[in-house]
């Protein structure tokens, strides 16, 4: 049997996606937070793409100031619970903290972070009031974490805002997209509903952007326009079979698990192919949810990947199981999937060179392509002389984030390529920064 | 937004915190990098005829992983030239004329008092303060806590300064007296403006097992240092709150001693201090923690609805009166939370060894490791909830009857008390202690 069965009910799906950093209770975070040296220039402040002043939050736990602690959290970082929850931490702050060069288990800063936010968020205190109106108005396409941080720092500032977005709900893919293990829900949404509250944004659900009429309609009505429009679907592999049944997108196949987790259905064996973050959750979600045997394929060495070591393992923990140096050649079955043919490869010099002859099947019923996501280029040639890098990704300036519209801003994943909920909630809150010096410069 | 903005004696400044006269306000270059970092104000390192050093200067002790919770220096006054000091303070009021920089001094004569007063007034201070505390070193010469323990001394020196200084003078007093209101009485008496203390406390931070040497080891020899930091708080709120409940004394108060974050000085505040000195939790974690300090205290103060801090500087003050005052009627009982309860059993041992036998253990057998507690035995000294390692599991309830308040005085008057050894209202010959079994009542 595999590690785990299929959940039927709600407390099978809390056993599945027990969260890997649950919340502390307060002794925990007082022992905890005692132990932090207080370092000078600290190297978790220089790790942290938004650079919260962690010693000072940690300090303010201790002595029992916590909304003080939730404020120097939420002065740097807006998402400052959802962060605490689905950082890399391993590889950012508690990666750089100095207990690790003494082998000592480093400050779980992460832990004591959302400690600190969600005793703000539980208890509802108000740390912020928005300043009042400017007279300006902006425009954000998107609910995502860049958007909705970047409104934060506007309101701040007392522009008015208004957030366009396709869906029924806030928060992108920290809601879509984060593994259920990390976080949950109602944290994700909780923090936004409490974000809202202070700053008074709005947001107008089921309102996507979609035509020329409708860019040009924000262009008269708002001093500039940040593009906070993330990521496509996933990208299609283009070899023989990704059509059958079956076979789903990493992206698609994650976003059934965290809004309709108990209808998701997985297949017996399931091959998950590619070697990023987003593979290592598809593969560990699946295996959460009931799979049989999960295969994670990857077309270079294990050693090549770009996941965290620490998400592969995570997915070793659930029962995962890494095929390396397998590049997929087609996906087998004539309505179903029924397997994958893969080639052996090599690495040259960078390169994957595939070794002739070496073809094999595997066999298995489903198959998830985490070979990442596309760009949003139909919705972004709506908009005139917006310049694109070689990826795709909407380009900017690298301090102001400008696109070469001067009208349009833009961060997150549409920036980045994809990258973490800190990234997208650091450079939404610089977008916004840039957005008051074009609007305060062009008065 | 609260007003932290303090006064002593007429020295404004924009908050309460200030560096204490020590090495951290050795040189203009600190004290103008501390001003930056938040401090409101700082008493320069005592000037005086310049001395040597001695290399290796401070010692600590550590508990368990804690570093430096008490602190010992054999660091005298000022090394550096006082035409330097003088430079310096005149560039630091220049830069920042509202902070409070106040001039320690330590010198012997009528004449150099006078000399030294005038020439720290020329550039620009804005107070002195009187270092009648330092026990080490300089009091081998007459000078320091061999003044601050000789009232009469200390008396004419104060007035020796009155006689010259425009500016507030501040005695700062030793606690190595055994009544620190005779030298508070003899510096009002003087015409002192403020009293500032606590100054050091003698101490040997231990001895060096191999060499037979106290720290820290000057050359196989050590000496007497003054302790400070985080342990000698208590001693030091105790002795600010007698000067402050003196009504002889009845001048401002700066408290100094064990203060590291904003808890610490709002107490120290509560028992009467006007403002705050801090020098060891500078010397352990830098300038940076006042940021803690400033945000605790504008907290703490928007929580109690303060609007400045007169508003809470003695408050405690009527509620620390003398022992035969408390009321002996009230009464409290340790209960255990069981669902807190963790099966450490030191509340156990402590009670059983160390108090009154008035907590059980779960009879043989029995799964739970969770004590009960014995209420005829409990005579609610605190000791239970003061080890036990979960917060909020052990509390004290309250149990008596309502009657009352009766305090020893009242019993007294009431000629209720017992007045020979073995008095029958003291339980005459056989005053029974009962064994936990019997008071359990269950054998």
């Amino acid at each position: 049997m595999a590690e785990y069965t299929a959940p039927t009910t709600e407390k099978d799906l809390e056993n599945r996606f027990g969260q890997i950093k649950p919340y502390m209770n307060p002794t925990m975070a007082y022992y905890e937070s005692s132990r932090c040296l207080f370092c000078y220039d600290a190297p978790c402040v220089k790790a942290c793409p938004t650079s919260i002043d962690i010693p000072l939050f940690i300090r303010q736990i201790h002595t029992g100031n916590l909304d003080g602690a939730a404020r120097t959290i939420y002065d740097s970082n807006y998402f400052g619970n959802i962060c605490g929850k689905v950082c890399p931490t391993e590889v950012l702050c508690e990666g750089a903290c100095v207990y690790n060069l003494q082998e000592v288990k480093p400050i779980e800063i992460g832990r004591l972070q959302s400690f600190a936010t969600s005793r703000a968020i539980e208890r509802n205190r108000k740390l912020y009031e928005p300043a009042p109106p400017n007279g300006h108005k902006v425009a954000v396409i998107g609910a995502g974490p860049a958007s909705i941080s970047c409104a934060c720092e506007l309101r701040m500032r007392g522009y008015e805002v208004d957030i366009f977005e396709a869906r029924n709900h806030p928060s992108g893919l920290a809601l879509y997209g984060c593994a259920p293990y990390k976080v949950t829900n109602n944290d994700v949404l909780g923090e936004i509903n409490y974000l809202q509250e202070q700053f008074q944004f709005k947001i107008h659900y089921n309102h996507p952007i979609e035509s020329k009429e409708q860019i040009a309609a924000l262009e008269r009505d708002y001093g500039a326009i940040l593009l906070g429009v993330g990521l496509g679907h996933t990208q299609p592999l283009n070899i023989e079979g990704e059509k059958l049944d079956n076979c789903i997108g990493a992206t698609e196949f994650i976003e059934q698990v965290k809004l309709v987790p108990l209808s998701v259905e997985v297949g017996r064996r399931v091959i998950v192919i590619g070697g990023g973050n987003t593979a290592m959750d598809a593969a560990s979600e699946s295996a959460r949810l009931g799979a049989e045997a999960v295969t994670l394929a990857y077309r270079r060495s294990k050693e090549e990947m770009k996941a965290y070591a620490f998400e592969y393992d995570l997915a070793r923990s659930a029962g995962v199981m890494g095929l390396f140096n397998a590049a997929p050649l087609a996906i087998l079955g004539t309505e179903k999937v029924q397997g994958v043919r893969f080639i052996k490869t090599h690495s040259e010099g960078g390169k994957v060179m595939p070794l002739p002859g070496s073809e094999f099947e595997v066999a298995c019923d489903m198959v998830i392509l985490a070979t990442g996501q596309s760009k949003r280029s139909d919705f972004l040639g709506l908009i005139d002389s917006l310049e694109k890098d070689a990826r795709g990704c909407i380009k900017v300036h690298p301090g102001s984030f400008q696109t070469s519209h001067p009208k349009y801003f833009a961060a997150g994943d549409a920036v980045n390529g994809g990258a973490e909920v800190v990234n997208a909630a650091a450079e939404g809150k610089m977008a916004a920064r840039g957005i008051d010096s074009f609007i305060s410069n062009s008065k | 937004m609260p007003n932290l903005t303090a006064n002593l004696a007429g020295i404004r400044s924009p908050n309460p915190f200030w560096l204490a006269s020590a090495p951290p306000a050795n040189s203009g270059y600190q004290i103008m990098k501390a001003f930056d970092a938040g401090w409101g104000g700082a008493v320069w390192k005592t000037l005086g005829i310049p001395i040597i050093n001695t290399s290796s200067r401070y010692g600590a002790i550590n508990y368990r992983s804690n570093r430096m919770v008490g602190f010992n220096n054999i660091e005298l006054i000022t090394d550096r030239p006082l035409a330097d000091n003088l430079r310096e303070i005149e560039e630091v009021k220049k830069y920042f004329p509202d902070h409070a920089v106040v001039a320690s001094l330590m010198v012997e004569s009528r004449q150099e008092w006078h000399q030294i007063v005038k020439d720290v007034e020329n550039a620009g201070v804005d107070g002195v303060e009187l270092n009648f505390g330092c026990p080490h070193g300089m009091c081998e010469r007459g000078m320091g806590s061999a003044v601050g323990q000789e009232p009469s001394v200390l008396q004419v020196i104060t007035q020796w300064v009155k006689e010259v200084a425009t500016v507030p003078v501040i005695v700062k007093l030793t606690p190595n007296i055994t009544d620190v209101t005779e030298p508070a009485l003899a510096a009002a008496r003087g015409g002192a403006d403020a009293i500032s203390l606590i100054n050091t406390i003698q101490s040997l931070m231990g001895v060096d097992l191999d060499r037979f040497v106290p720290y820290p080891v000057v050359d196989g020899k050590s000496t007497n240092g003054g302790y400070c930091g985080p342990a000698v708080k208590p001693i030091a709120l105790n002795m600010v709150k007698n000067c402050a409940q003196h009504s002889g004394v009845n001048i401002p108060i700066s408290g100094i001693g064990g203060i590291e974050n904003w808890r610490d000085a709002v107490e120290h505040m509560l028992l009467g201090a006007s403002n705050v000195q801090v020098c060891t939790a500078v010397m352990h974690y830098g300038f940076g923690i006042v940021r803690e300090m400033l945000t605790g205290l504008e907290g703490y103060m928007k929580d109690k609805g303060f609007a400045q801090l007169s508003d809470f500087i003695g408050k405690a003050l009527p509620n620390v009166t003398t022992w035969e005052n408390l009321n002996l009627k009230y009464k409290v009982i340790a209960a255990i939370d069981a669902g807190k309860c963790i099966g450490c059993q030191l509340c156990y041992t402590a009670c059983e060894d160390g108090a009154h036998q008035a907590i059980a253990l779960p009879k043989n057998g029995q799964e739970s490791r969770v004590p009960a507690i014995i209420e005829e035995n409990c005579v609610g000294c605190n000791l239970c909830s003061l080890v036990c390692p979960v917060e909020n599991c052990i509390t004290m309830e309250r149990k008596d009857n309502g009657s009352g308040p009766e305090s020893w005085k009242d019993y007294m008057a009431s000629g209720k008390a017992p007045t020979a050894f073995n008095d029958e209202r003291a339980g005459g010959h056989g005053h029974w202690i009962p064994e936990p079994k019997a008071g359990l009542g269950k054998g």
